[in-house]
């Protein structure tokens, strides 16, 4: 299983706001488990999937040169619950990007439907600090994993490339 | 310029939410660290929230300094600030008690001159020079 939960960007406005979609299936095995009998999407990977939209947001704005890792979840609440054949929407919006680090709101609807909302600090990895995460490279860490393919949407999700392409 | 007790409030909410804490324990000598738990990421979601509510930029290190006591092998001897790395400290956080802390200048005391008052202290003389 490859670590990606989103499946893909349907807008992405640089230093500002990204929007992507999950889509949820019986496919995935731990639904099977969560919970036997009604299969719904753990928080915690919403969580990620949120983390993920807004961390590629504020990676962009450094050219993905940080390393950026999710450092703090300030605040979560999960109103409702996604289900399969739902598909959730997290919507990033870009609060503050500084040398240290970022920080995002994010919310995951399905349809009109509000099922959670965070704000998620990002830190930028300090590499003088050595250790075996310093000599991660983000641009090959998040291309080379097909996040590129991922990327490549329009600012509406028409097909067009984003600014930044 | 809000008042010295507008601030105060705000520091607090600020820290309420950034930390979790009960406004109750966020006195002014209460330590970030010690009192109310803080740890070292909490420190850039404290100054990302100063910025967001008081409408300031905030440099990195301006506030809480990284690194202080490893970026100068000078400044400390054997766990102990010596008196030009008192002096540097001082410098650097003019709004800390350092008084208190030369009393017993260990490197494991620096976190405890984060406290709500100081950046209280802070946010005023940065929203004076503002002004």
């Amino acid at each position: 299983m490859r670590w990606f939960w989103i499946d893909r960007f349907v807008e992405f406005v640089p230093g500002s706001r990204a929007k992507a979609v999950k889509n949820v299936t019986l496919a995935e095995e731990h639904l099977h488990d969560h919970f036997p009998g009604f299969p719904v999407m753990p928080g915690s990977l919403m969580l990620e999937g949120m983390a993920q939209t807004g961390g590629i947001l504020l990676g962009q704005t450094s050219g993905f040169n940080e390393v950026v890792i999710l450092a703090k979840v300030p605040k979560v609440t999960f109103h409702s619950w996604a289900c399969p054949g739902d598909t959730l929407t997290y919507t990033a919006t870009l609060l503050d990007a500084r040398p240290e680090g970022g920080m995002v709101e994010c919310t995951a609807h399905v349809g009109e439907r509000l099922v959670a909302e965070a704000e998620i600090v990002f830190a930028h990895l300090d590499r003088s600090a050595g250790g075996e995460l310093g000599s991660l490279d983000q641009k090959n860490f998040v291309f080379s994993m097909g996040l590129l393919g991922i990327l490549d949407v329009g600012r509406a999700g028409d097909g067009s490339t984003s600014e930044s392409q | 310029m809000p008042t010295s007790n507008e601030i105060y409030e705000k520091v607090r909410e600020i820290l309420v939410d950034a930390l979790g804490a009960d406004e109750s324990e966020c006195t002014p000598d209460a330590t970030l660290m010690g009192d109310l738990g803080a740890e070292s990421i909490d420190f850039l979601d404290i100054v990302f929230r100063l910025e967001k509510t008081f409408n300031v930029k905030i440099p990195r290190g301006e506030l809480f300094p990284d690194n202080f006591a490893a970026a100068d092998p000078t400044l400390t001897k054997d766990g102990v600030l010596t008196p030009a790395g008192v002096a540097e400290l001082h410098k650097r956080l003019p709004h800390a008690d350092i008084e208190k802390f030369a009393k017993d200048p260990k490197v494991e005391n620096i976190q405890d001159l984060f406290t709500v008052g100081m950046i209280v202290k802070f946010m005023e003389a940065k929203l004076a020079a503002a002004s």
